[in-house]
């Protein structure tokens, strides 16, 4: 009897075995496969699975505990509803890559050592870069180069930092970091780059937008909350998170302002909504670590459904900018209105799960006394809405007729939107059923009437502003700088510098050479000669004289402690006997 | 379909939409006067309104800073890297 299955077990192997299948029987597999996971984590008991030893480190594939169990619940309902959104789709590398992607997610989130974490997290960059990928345009394949490279790079910081705590302290648990060494800081930065912290965020904003329609689905949900749960795990209480979380959140915020692609635009309110998980690890509180863990499940939801909903309008447009988009709630209302349920929830409005989780994360910062975080944190949520809740919607469903004229997308997209969205209003009018699976006791309660004037004053108020400013806020054909214009004009520069420089210098060397040497042209054919015979004739013989006596010596060899022992002994007697005399 | 045509009925009808929309603003303001305050952190927790204000100054702080920031420094035209 086995009496523990790794939940990624179905979803890494099982995708493997996908191309054996065709046609309705595939889609019911695809399904089948996220399902079976969910159904593992659903009856996972607490507790400590899988030890493995390996090269005298203790491996552990499956530590079990209250915080793991709620992010790989949710991660498999994502995997789960993203597989439904992806039915349809014929291109079986995109359900291997998306289910690869996903079960490593779950690998990372149940890993209880610094090396099961590593693999894991590597495997979710390599089995991620296809979602970019496979849309097949030059675009996508250049975003998706320089993400893995991005990504590489974290990883060798990564590995760097475990390298280092390990043979500092010994260990390679994956738990709450004790000293502030560089082991803290080379971790610290490899996770806030998979959280997609500035200035290590831009991978994000440049790739999803060029993944495939149902890609994005699945990109959206993993690798930054991968990221925050690793946070979560080894920095709590880490006080520079704070700031920096709360600098993500309004970074996010003024980058979606000057977005035109839709899918950016959800990519810069991911950073947004990953800051104030951040700044909740930095914390460290209890609230403030239910905060997050409540945040970052309700988040996957609606930033999926978000996802969806955006994807939708580009696979049935063909059409993806803010500028070219508008008016089309007339042909796509069921879309329109599940994206909506989308963005009252990031919004946080009362009975939507935003308002359930995110305003924990506020009133940590409040129980802290931290004015500014507080003040910071409640202007970005202003832009949420503004953004995710507003302007996308208005200059895509409605707004100016954009002349397009699509249809409803196939029925499984609009199915997985609809679960998505049951669940966000789900969770918002019953927030007790997320409460109780938060690592901490929660005493918490969302549905004051002080809390839910405040946010709606907040909220309408933001939308008054939106219709006062309309006319300045549509989409402009435009693209805004951001850091990988580092690594994308720097290549420039760098490819200039080469061409310029090193090319010429290259060449004069080449050139001094040809003169210098060439007429020793004879003289070096000679001495290849004499490289061959003498030289390599020499080592040849000294290798294979050393070769025989290593055989003669195996002999001696009897891999019996005693014998070396006496060896030693008798060596040490001889040598000390000759010192004396 | 359904859902289409309610929300065809309600692009119609704007102005009614727009009449509702200022009453429940002003409806969340009024409301802020009577409700019952227990414990506050902060002390623009017993301003009536504070939220309100504070919602629109976001709104129009974001999009001012973020559109000058745009204007003046960060935007490109779109063939800015294939160049």
């Amino acid at each position: 009897m086995i009496d523990w299955v790794h939940p990624s077990f179905f979803l890494i192997f099982g995708a493997l075995l996908i191309p054996l299948f065709k046609g309705r029987v595939q889609q019911f597999y695809v399904v089948l496969l996220p399902a079976l996971s969910l159904l593992t984590v659903m009856l996972m008991d607490p507790g400590v699975y899988g030890v493995f030893n390996f090269l005298g480190l203790e491996l552990v594939f499956g530590r079990a505990d209250k915080l793991s169990l709620a992010f790989a619940y949710v991660f498999s309902s994502a995997a789960l509803i993203g597989a439904i959104y992806a039915m349809h789709v014929k291109d079986v590398s995109q359900h291997i890559a998306a289910f690869i992607y996903a079960g490593s997610s779950l690998g990372a989130t149940f890993a209880g050592d610094f090396i099961t974490l590593f693999v894991f997290w590597e495997l979710m960059a390599f089995a991620s870069v296809w979602l970019i990928w496979a849309r097949r345009v030059k675009a996508s394949i250049e975003a998706g180069y320089r993400y893995l490279l991005v990504h590489a790079v974290g990883g060798l910081v990564l590995l760097a930092g475990i390298l280092i705590l390990y043979v500092t302290t010994g260990s390679i648990r994956f738990d709450a970091m004790q000293v502030r060494d560089t082991a803290f800081y080379l971790i610290l930065i490899g996770f806030m780059l998979n959280a997609a912290v500035p200035p290590l965020h831009a991978w994000l904003t440049d790739a999803y937008p060029e993944s495939t329609v149902t890609g994005a689905v699945f990109l959206s949900a993993f690798t930054t909350k991968t990221a925050v749960y690793a946070l979560i795990r080894a920095y709590p209480g880490t006080e520079v998170l704070i700031w920096m979380g709360t600098i993500m959140a309004l970074y996010g915020v003024v980058f979606a302002v000057l977005a035109n692609d839709i899918r950016r635009l959800l990519g810069y309110h991911i950073i947004s909504q990953v800051g104030y998980m951040v700044a909740a690890v930095g914390m460290g509180t209890a609230l403030a670590i239910n905060g997050a863990v409540a945040h970052a499940f309700t988040h996957i939801l609606y930033k999926g459904l978000l996802f969806m909903g955006a994807g939708a309008v580009i696979q049935m447009t063909g059409r993806s900018k803010l500028s070219e988009l508008g008016g089309i709630y007339r042909y796509m209302p069921v879309t329109f209105v599940l994206y909506m349920i989308g963005g009252f929830s990031i919004s946080a409005f009362p009975l939507f799960s935003g308002f359930v989780s995110k305003s924990m994360e506020v009133s940590a910062a409040a129980e802290l006394h931290l004015t500014w975080i507080w003040l910071l944190l409640t202007l970005a949520s202003a832009g949420t809405f503004l953004h995710t809740g507003l302007k996308l919607p208005y200059f895509t469903f409605l707004g100016d007729d954009c002349g397009a004229r699509p249809t409803e997308p196939p029925r499984n997209m609009l199915v997985a939107m609809a679960i998505a969205a049951f669940l966000c209003v789900f969770i918002g009018v019953y927030p007790d059923w997320l409460y109780n699976m938060l690592p901490h006791e929660v005493d918490y309660h969302p549905y004051t009437s002080t809390h839910v004037v405040w946010a709606l004053q907040i909220l309408l108020f933001t939308g008054l502003g939106f219709f006062m400013l309309v006319k300045h806020l549509g989409g402009s054909p435009k693209i805004s700088l951001d850091m990988d214009w580092f690594y994308r004009k720097g290549a420039g520069i760098f490819m200039q510098f080469i061409y310029r420089v090193v090319v010429p210098v290259e060449d004069w060397f080449i050139q001094v050479y040809r003169y210098v040497f060439r007429g020793n042209l004879a003289l070096g054919i000679k001495g290849l000669w004499f490289d061959k015979n003498v030289i390599d004739g020499a080592v040849n013989a000294i290798a294979s004289a050393v070769g025989r006596c290593a055989g003669a010596l195996r002999q001696v060899q009897t891999g019996q402690l005693q014998h070396y022992a006496l060896i030693m002994v008798g060596s040490l007697l001889i040598l000390s006997l000759y010192s004396l005399f | 379909m359904n859902t289409g045509k309610i929300l065809e009925s309600m692009m119609n009808n704007t102005k009614t939409l727009k009449r509702i929309a200022y009453v429940v603003l002003a409806l969340t303001v009024v409301l802020d006067f009577f409700i019952e305050r227990h414990h506050h952190v902060f002390f623009w927790e017993d301003i009536p309104g504070f939220s309100a204000a504070y919602g629109f100054i976001s709104c129009v702080l974001i999009v001012v800073i973020s559109k000058a920031l745009g204007h003046y420094w960060l935007e490109r035209s779109e063939e800015y890297y294939n160049d």
